[in-house]
């Protein structure tokens, strides 16, 4: 991957259900080691945008690209190919995904659960996935919970598990689909805390949130998403305290009142 | 550290400054607790017809308490019992297996897979086991022959006579009573699989795990908690469903001592042996399916906590390996 290439490429992204269209012609990039927060009311197609990028959802028209790769298919000449699955669990495996209600593995321990994957997945010996997979969750303050099954800790040491569980793939990309939405009140900072530090480690982030602050605080490009569009998007200090969009400042009012 | 102290049970972080209890834990609350006297009558008149119910049955020469005793620990009984589990174990595994393959192609976004999952499930599920047996066991009538090779060319790989194989009576046995068994199994372990969260499936695809891998060791695991519990009962039936084997001249317990009473004519006697030992059986299979449920419901139950020391002991003995 050259410098210059951006880590996530959208362009003219169109997603339906049946009738209904969630995303109409969606375009945005992503530099490597930066953080994007997409920001919108509900149902604003947020969250299916970013399940579309590891492709857990199909897009119907446009294109995809992550790490330079195309998502899902293989283009040659001007004609698609759709991929294997096999192939498509190999893209997937460079991109981690964290989900507002954890899906954590249940019948596993936490360690159990970070494991997983790199030992099925990417065969890396026991020993070795056990000991990084250790180091991982010590690194969201979890060292002293390794073998705890999920419905043992609360939300928001399940979500410092998932985080850890994404991050034991070695993704080039981490997405957050809303991570502190499902949380109480008073747990959300210790899983914000996690995430400000993966991107000061240089991550690069898709983040759909609903808090403002995180995205003021960290983020290096803010997007609102409003009926399946961009309505604007650029840095979070002219999105979030200057907007230009009467729906931004809407959304922001109502966000921060 | 964090706000989580509260779910685990330990002191609160020193600094935190909690407002005192209303003073030491008072005693708990002493009330006449509610009289069921319906219940006590109730329970005596059952007491009662009950005892007259057993009194009537241990007292009753027709049973013939001296036969069942020669009968129960006989090796003919013996010999019996050994195949009759031995027919419940082998369809049983024959059912399991064919039934996890066949949920999962019934589930398969292959249209063909499907399409022959559900045939199968719609032939074994709509025929009568008992007509299944007997269809089995008179296979040799309708293909007296047994060809393995391509249809309408001629190539053959090899034949055999349908007539032996179904000869012994094992043979149509296991393949009427498992072939049925995994039709109904389909149908268990597809339910299973379906209660099993979506969020799950995307858990392990965002991982990268393909979707055999998820089913294998994300799915399945989840779904063998709903499925144990219907599958031991299925278990119990089988063992109760090899009687049938009798009607084609099997020599399961069952079959055996109706092959006796019928020249003896000690009818009762034998059936209550039949019915103690269908009975201990299905009793061991309860007690089974308790320990079974307790495993696969680990991280689910309230024995969770139990479930993780021995899960950090078990990794600890393997890091000392």
């Amino acid at each position: 991957m050259s410098a210059g290439q951006p880590m996530v490429k959208a362009e003219k992204v169109w997603k339906s259900f049946g009738k209904l269209d969630v995303l109409k012609g969606v375009d945005f990039d992503v530099m490597p080691q930066e953080t994007y927060v997409l920001l919108g009311p509900s149902g604003g197609g947020k969250s299916t945008l970013l399940r579309c990028i590891n492709h857990l959802e199909l897009i119907n028209a446009g294109r995809l690209w992550v790490a330079g790769e195309l998502m899902g298919y293989r283009q040659k000449g001007a004609v698609l190919h759709e991929m294997k699955a096999r192939d498509v669990a190999k893209q997937r495996s460079h991109v981690g995904m964290v989900f507002q209600r954890f899906n954590l593995f249940p019948h596993m321990t936490a360690i159990e659960n970070v494991m997983e994957a790199p030992v099925r997945v990417q065969h890396v010996p026991r020993k070795q996935a056990e000991a990084e997979a250790e180091e991982l969750l010590r690194r969201v303050g979890l060292g002293e919970k390794l073998d705890t099954y999920p419905a043992q800790l609360s939300g928001g040491q399940q979500q410092r598990v998932a985080i850890a569980r994404a991050l034991a793939m070695k993704p080039k990309l981490m997405l957050f689909d809303e991570p502190t939405s499902a949380l109480d009140p008073e747990l959300v900072g210790e899983v914000l805390d996690v995430m400000k530090q993966l991107a000061v480690d240089g991550m690069t982030m898709v983040v759909v949130t609903h808090e403002i602050g995180f995205a003021k605080e960290v983020a290096d490009g803010v997007a609102l998403m409003d009926g399946g569009v961009i309505v604007e998007d650029g840095p979070p200090l002219d999105v979030l305290v200057n907007p230009k969009e009467e729906r931004t400042k809407l959304f922001l009012s109502k966000v921060l009142a | 550290m964090d706000a989580s102290n509260r779910y685990d049970g330990q002191a609160p972080p020193a600094g935190a400054d909690l407002p005192a209890p209303a003073g030491p834990r008072p005693d708990s609350i002493k009330a006449i607790p509610i009289r069921h006297w319906g219940r006590w009558i109730s329970a005596a008149i059952v007491v009662y017809l009950m005892a007259a119910l057993v009194y009537s049955f241990v007292k009753n020469s027709n049973v013939e308490w001296p036969v069942v005793w020669q009968y129960l620990f006989a090796p003919l009984t013996m010999r019996g019992l050994a195949l009759t589990i031995e027919l419940t174990v082998i369809s049983m595994i024959i059912g399991a297996a064919g039934g996890v393959l066949l949920a999962v192609m019934r589930l398969s976004d292959n249209p063909v897979l499907s399409g022959i999952a559900w045939v199968y499930i719609w032939f074994f599920r709509g025929t009568p086991v008992y007509v299944q047996i007997i269809l089995w066991a008179n296979l040799g009538v309708f293909y007296p022959k047994l060809i393995v090779g391509l249809p309408f060319t001629g190539i053959v790989f090899g034949s055999t006579d349908s007539g032996t194989l179904v000869a012994r009576i094992i043979v149509p046995a296991i393949l009427a009573l498992g072939l049925n068994e995994a039709a109904y199994a389909a149908e268990l372990v597809r339910a299973g699989i379906i209660s099993v969260e979506a969020g799950q499936n995307e858990a392990a695809l965002s991982l990268g795990m393909s979707p055999t891998l998820t089913m294998r060791r994300v799915v399945l695991p989840q779904a063998m908690r709903v499925i144990i519990p219907t599958f031991g009962n299925e278990t119990i039936s089988m063992l109760k469903t090899t009687s049938l084997i009798a009607a084609i001249g099997g020599l399961e317990m069952f079959g055996r001592l109706q092959a006796v009473y019928s020249q003896t004519f000690q009818i009762i006697p034998l059936l209550v042996v039949a019915c103690t030992w269908y009975l201990f059986l299905t009793s061991l299979l309860t007690v089974g399916q308790a320990r079974l449920e307790a495993y696969f419901g680990k991280g689910f139950g309230e024995k969770e906590a139990e479930a993780a020391e021995k899960r950090a002991a078990r990794r600890k003995a393997r890091a000392h390996a």
